[in-house]
Formats: structure tokens, C-alpha cells, sequence
């Protein structure tokens, strides 16, 4: 329960840090190069790395400089390192049949946290939280979640699928800094790890699928039905 | 001694998994991983009978957990590994995948091993990362013909079920904030210590943790409408791989929902969570009713049954209560033998006569005589026709369902219920004793006997349970019914 004793400043610092973070999932959402998902899915991360050093060193979680170094390195650098690697092996650099235009995509995904806030509120108002950085918190958590959503629906290429994942992700991460800063360090740890070994598993997919189908856009999966 | 037992409950499958890459030899490897199926039923068995007779047991420092209900989910997993092991010999051999093998018996060993350590954990953090690894384990299982259609069904596999446990995580996230609320910032995120904070959380966190855990985990046990990657999944893998996540696997993952369940119930929370559970449990059996009906696929036939049975399985602990609970378990188990013994027989047939399509499967009965009447049994058994188990199980949800005054619910079910036995058998009404329509590429050569085997092993059970319910087995699940209702620590 950090935020409710927080010094302005620190809230300050991690209100700017979530709400640049949900400016990178924005800039997914807009783009429609493979580079662009990649450098913004990274530049997150990184920011995503700094909020969890401020939180550690503000509410007093030395832990969490720890994971601020191991977000950095694994979300920051090794995951957009093992992407590239599958987009360098891709023959497509950008989205080719987008259902939505990524202008229309920006509006549903704006609308989408206008949802978002909606929900945080309720609730931070039934908890006697409202106004702090936790409502916020609460708001990027579900927006990005929303949005990375939106990103696995409307697009097709198996690499835009892995990041949408990703950034589902990414949001229960930022989230979790805020919220529940004292969250064992060994769940934290773990659930590092695992995403490493949920993109390893891609890479290996996205090989087969090339080999097997032929493509790697999900218009072409649409042989097993009903 | 329990501790012993966990240990090589959990070693035996690991040391196949390891062998199997070591020895690069498909003898070795069915060989080994033969035994680790037997060691560890026998381990289960085991472990279920000291679960049963002493209080819930924690090691290290709490993070592993051996209780009643654990123990269960574990039994049932182990006899699928065990019985899939078994056919496995027979049939991966015939897929002339020799030099891949040792490769396929890693991973479905080490498939065993997470769905066996998913019920062992004492933390919802850690439980939804074993959730996670048994979907990328068996994603390449999924995947292991190389074919384009099982390529597709393991790519939405893995999709549609890493969005959907993601879900499951930020429940357990939101959870674990609504709980830091009331138990300080850093605590352990245990079932009991859940379970002894829940009346004090905020009632809408819980009921949203709880709704979002419900989905994500939802997703994972193939409630509709987050199936859609189930009878993909199902259809598209080997035999033995089916028979695994239709038997174990979905119900590591109801595991989840049912801990989250008794968490939700310790407090005063109203209906929803419990009514969001029983709608998703009855669209669930609808949903499969629906494509059940018009399916043309012998095993996405096998598939939506499944879709089907969870969603029995999920009407069960919602009506909760001693029956419910009772009804459920058994249900579980049963269904465990039972689909094994229909993705064995559909295997065989896929192999006989090359296709999956229902049409071309004819004349079963006079081809292959044994083998054939094991399946047709087991395809009565599966709709719930007595004398099986499952007709037991079903009738002791619905009158659970009665019990708890969910009259309309029960109605609908059992109408369901009839739809599903008449549209099911109708397909093998047409694989059995239609006409041959001539063409359809045959071999004639009979399954060996490692095809045929574990259906007995499957079908024997399944009738004893479906004439005689034994008296162990109801003090067991009363048991379950208390731990899970708080009254026994």
C-alpha cells in the first residue's frame, strides 16, 4: 500500500513513466512496420525497467532494483534481440491486410481506455482510492491489456501476435510495480524467465510455420474449422 | 514418506524426459517413459491415499502443497500417462517418425511432469506459471507431425491460450493487491492464506480477480466460448498427445478455478462468481451439443465431447455441495478413462483407414470385432448411458443441481444431455452399420496389441465404476468437499 503515503514527487514519476509507456503501446497500434512494434516494444520495456527502479527506490524495495536490471536486460534487449531475429527470417517488414487501418485502430484503442478509466475508477472510488497513482496504475494495467488485445484481433502477421502478447504482458507488469510493489521477488523472477521462454518457443513456430504453411500470416490459417 | 513419494512421483517423468534426449534411441525412449507412467500411478495412488488420511502437507517453505483435491487432479492425470504411454508404443511407430522419437518422449514426458507439478503448487503465482509451461511443453507435441493442419493448431493453441492465461495472471495480480490491502504489502500468495484473508478483502476485487481468473483459466480448460483452440488442438495431434490434454491437462487447469472458487466462497461476495462459473459451464455443454451434432471429424467429434464434459465438470463444482463436488470428481476421473479409451479407438481407426473424415470410416464392427465393440462401448459410456461411470457422475450432478435449487439449469442440461447422445451415437451409428460407399483407402493389417491393450485398461474401470461406486471414494470426496469449503485445514 505505497501510493497512499507517497510523496508528490514519486507520484509524479510514476504517473509520467506508466503513461509513456501507454504512449509506446500507441505507437504499436499506429504503425504498421514490424521495426517500428519492435523499437517501440523496446523502448517500453526500458521504461517499464525505470518505473520499477523509481518504485524500489521511493517506496523502499531494494528488491526491485534487481528486477529494474533484469526487465532491462531481458524485455529491453533480449526479447527485441530474438524478434528481430524472426522478423530478419520473415519476408514481410510491415502489416499487409490490416482489418483496421491503424488511424481507426488509434480511436478503438482510445475508446478502449476511456473504458479502462471508467473501470479504475469505480473501483479506486469504492476503495477510498480515488485520486492517487493506483487508479492510474489500474487504468494503464487494463488499457494496455485492452490494446494488446485489439493488436492480436485486428492484425495478422504472426510476429504482430507475439508482440500483442507481449504487450498484454507488459501491462500486468507495469501494473504490478505500482500496485503490489512487494509481490514475492521469486514470481517476478519466474515470470521473467518464462516469457524468455514463451518467445524461444515462438521463434521456433514461426520457423515451422514457414516451412509448413507457407506463410506467416494468420489469413492463411483457415484450414481447420467447425 | 509423502515427501518420498512427491519426489519420485515428479523424478520419474523428469528422468524419462532426460533419458529419452540422452539415449537418442525410440526403443529407449518408449521404454523408459513406459516406466515413469507406471511409477508414477503408482505414486498417485499412493499419494491420494495419504492425502486422504492426514491434513493438507507443505514443503519448502510452503510453496509445494499436497491436498485432497491436488491429489485427485494428480490420480487422474497419471492414469491418462500411464494409458497413453502404453499406446504410444503401438502408435508412434507408426508414424515413421523413428529418428524423431526419442524427441517426442522428452517432451511427453516432460508434458506429464508439468501437469502433475501444476497441482502441486501452494502459490496462485506459481500455479499459473506451470499452467503456462504445460502449454509450451505441449504446443510441441501439437505440432510434432509437421503437417500444415497441425502447424495451424499449434500456433492458435498457443495464441489463443497465452492470450488467455494472461488473463489468469492479471486476476491473480489484481487479487494479490486486493489482499495487500488488508495482509500488508508482502505475504504469501497461498491458497489457505487466500482463503483466511478473503473476508476481508474488498468484495468487487474479488469478484473482478475471480472473473478474470474464471476466463483465463476458462481458456485453458476449453469453457465456451474460449474453446475455439480445443478441438483444433485435439484433432491435430497424435493419438496419445490427445488423449493427454483431453484427460490431464484440462483438468490441471479446472484445478485452478476450483481454488479460486473456495477462495470466492469464504467471503460474502453474492451470486455472480458462482453464477458466472455455472453459465459458462451450461453454454459450454451447449456449445458442444451444437458441433457435436454436426461434425464431420471423428476426432474434433472427441474434441467437442470434451468441450462437453468440462463444461459437466464445471456445472458440478458450481452447483457445489458435497454432491456437486462429489458428482464433479467422479465425473472427472471417469471422463479421464473414458476419452482416453475414445482417442485410442479414434487413432486406431484414423490409421486403418487413413482419414479422419466420419463418412469413410465404415463398417467398423465387421473389421475389426474387438477392438470395435471396446469403441462403440466406450462412445455409450461417453454420452453418459448407463452402465458406465459417467452415468453415475452426471446423475449425481443433476441432483446436485436440484439440491441447490438450480432447477431451470438442470432442465436445460439434461435436454442437452440427450441431444448429445443421440447426435454423438448417430455418427457411429454411420461408422458402424452404413453401407460401405466403396473407395476409401484401407489397410488391412489389425492394430498390434500395444493399440488395443490400454482401451481394456480404460474400459474395465470405467464399467466397474459405472456399477459400483465405491464406498472409499465418497468418504474421499466429502473429504474434498470440506478442504474446499474451508472446514478441513
Amino acid at each position: 500500500m505505497v501510493f497512499t503515503h507517497l510523496d508528490p514527487l514519486a507520484a509524479s514519476i510514476f504517473s509520467l513513466m506508466a503513461i509513456v509507456s501507454l504512449l509506446f503501446a500507441f505507437i504499436m497500434l499506429g504503425s504498421r512496420w514490424l521495426d517500428n512494434y519492435l523499437y517501440a516494444f523496446a523502448a517500453e520495456s526500458w521504461v517499464i525497467a525505470g518505473l520499477s527502479a523509481s518504485v524500489g527506490y521511493y517506496a523502499g524495495y531494494p528488491e526491485l532494483y534487481l528486477v529494474a536490471i533484469l526487465t532491462g536486460l531481458f524485455r529491453g534487449l533480449l526479447l527485441p534481440y530474438l524478434l528481430w531475429r524472426i522478423i530478419k527470417r520473415l519476408d514481410v517488414n510491415r502489416e499487409l491486410h490490416e482489418i483496421l487501418r491503424p488511424s481507426s485502430a488509434l480511436v478503438v484503442g482510445a475508446l478502449a481506455v476511456v473504458f479502462a478509466l471508467v473501470v479504475a475508477y469505480r473501483i479506486g472510488s469504492e476503495l477510498g482510492l480515488a485520486g492517487t497513482v493506483a487508479v492510474l496504475a489500474l487504468t494503464v494495467m487494463l488499457s494496455m491489456k485492452l490494446i494488446g488485445f485489439l493488436m492480436l484481433t485486428v492484425r495478422h502477421e504472426a510476429i504482430s501476435h507475439i508482440l500483442g502478447l507481449l504487450v498484454l504482458e507488459n501491462g500486468i507488469f507495469l501494473g504490478a510495480q505500482i500496485l503490489v510493489p512487494g509481490m514475492p521477488l521469486l514470481i517476478e523472477l519466474v515470470i521473467l524467465f518464462d516469457l524468455l521462454i514463451v518467445v524461444a518457443c515462438f521463434g521456433v513456430l514461426v520457423r515451422y510455420l514457414i516451412s509448413q504453411v507457407g506463410s506467416t500470416s494468420s489469413l492463411q490459417l483457415k484450414r481447420l474449422v467447425g | 514418506m509423502t515427501g518420498l513419494l512427491l519426489i519420485v512421483l515428479v523424478v520419474a517423468p523428469a528422468l524419462a524426459a532426460f533419458g529419452s534426449l540422452v539415449g537418442r534411441n525410440a526403443r529407449f525412449a518408449e521404454g523408459v517413459n513406459l516406466a515413469a507412467g507406471v511409477v508414477s500411478f503408482a505414486a498417485s495412488v499412493w499419494l491420494v491415499v495419504r492425502a486422504a488420511g492426514a491434513q493438507a502437507h507443505t514443503w519448502w517453505a510452503s510453496y509445494i502443497l499436497l491436498d485432497v483435491t491436488g491429489a485427485w487432479v494428480i490420480l487422474c492425470g497419471a492414469v491418462v500417462y500411464l494409458l497413453a504411454s502404453i499406446y504410444a508404443v503401438g502408435y508412434m511407430r507408426l508414424l515413421g517418425e523413428e529418428e524423431r522419437l526419442p524427441r517426442f518422449y522428452a517432451l511427453f514426458a516432460a508434458f506429464a511432469l508439468t501437469i502433475f507439478v501444476g497441482p502441486l503448487m501452494n502459490n496462485a503465482g506459481l500455479y499459473w506459471i506451470a499452467i503456462e509451461l504445460t502449454t509450451l511443453v505441449s504446443t510441441f507435441l501439437v505440432a510434432f507431425e509437421r503437417e500444415a493442419g497441425s502447424m495451424e493448431a499449434a500456433w492458435k493453441y498457443i495464441i489463443v491460450v497465452s492470450a488467455g492465461i494472461s488473463v489468469a495472471l492479471l486476476g491473480t495480480v489484481i487479487l494479490y493487491w486486493g489482499g495487500s490491502l488488508v495482509l500488508g504489502p508482502t505475504y504469501d500468495l497461498t491458497w489457505e492464506t487466500l482463503r483466511r484473508a478473503a473476508p476481508r478483502i474488498n468484495p468487487a476485487i474479488l469478484t473482478l480477480a475471480f472473473l478474470l481468473v474464471l476466463v483465463g483459466y476458462g481458456t485453458k480448460v476449453g469453457l465456451a466460448p474460449m474453446h475455439t483452440w480445443l478441438p483444433d488442438a485435439h484433432s491435430e495431434s497424435p493419438a496419445p498427445v490427445s488423449a493427454m490434454l483431453s484427460g490431464a491437462l484440462l483438468n490441471a487447469a479446472m484445478l485452478g478455478i476450483v481454488r479460486y472458487l473456495s477462495i470466492v466462497d469464504a467471503a460474502n461476495v453474492g451470486g455472480l462468481p458462482r453464477g458466472a462459473f455455472i453459465g459458462l459451464g451450461l453454454f459450454s455443454v451447449f456449445v458442444g451439443a451444437f458441433f457435436i451434432v454436426r461434425q464431420r471429424g471423428v476426432k474434433r467429434l472427441m474434441a467437442y465431447s470434451s468441450v462437453e464434459h468440462m463444461g459437466i465438470m464445471a456445472l458440478g463444482f458450481g452447483f457445489g455441495g458435497p454432491l456437486g463436488v462429489a458428482g464433479a470428481l467422479y465425473h472427472m476421473l471417469n471422463h479421464s478413462l473414458n476419452k482416453s479409451l475414445m482417442f485410442f479407438g479414434a487413432g486406431n481407426a484414423m490409421r486403418a483407414y487413413r482419414t479422419k473424415r466420419i463418412t469413410a470410416i465404415t463398417d467398423v464392427m465387421d473389421r475389426f470385432p474387438a477392438q470395435g465393440g471396446l469403441w462403440l462401448a466406450g462412445a455409450a459410456a461417453i454420452t453418459g448411458a448407463p452402465p458406465f461411470g459417467l452415468f453415475l457422475s452426471e446423475l449425481m450432478i443433476l441432483r446436485a443441481g436440484f439440491h441447490g435449487h438450480y432447477d431451470w439449469i438442470v432442465y436445460a442440461m439434461a435436454v442437452l444431455l440427450i441431444v448429445i447422445f443421440i447426435g454423438f451415437l448417430n455418427h457411429f451409428r454411420v461408422m458402424y452399420f452404413e453401407e460401405p460407399q466403396g473407395g476409401g483407402r484401407r489397410t488391412e493389417a489389425a492394430p498390434s496389441a500395444w493399440c488395443v491393450a490400454p482401451m481394456w485398461l480404460a474400459f474395465l474401470p470405467l464399467l466397474a465404476f459405472g456399477v459400483w461406486w465405491p464406498a472409499s471414494f465418497t468418504s474421499y470426496f466429502s473429504l474434498v468437499s470440506q478442504a474446499l469449503s474451508g472446514m478441513r485445514p
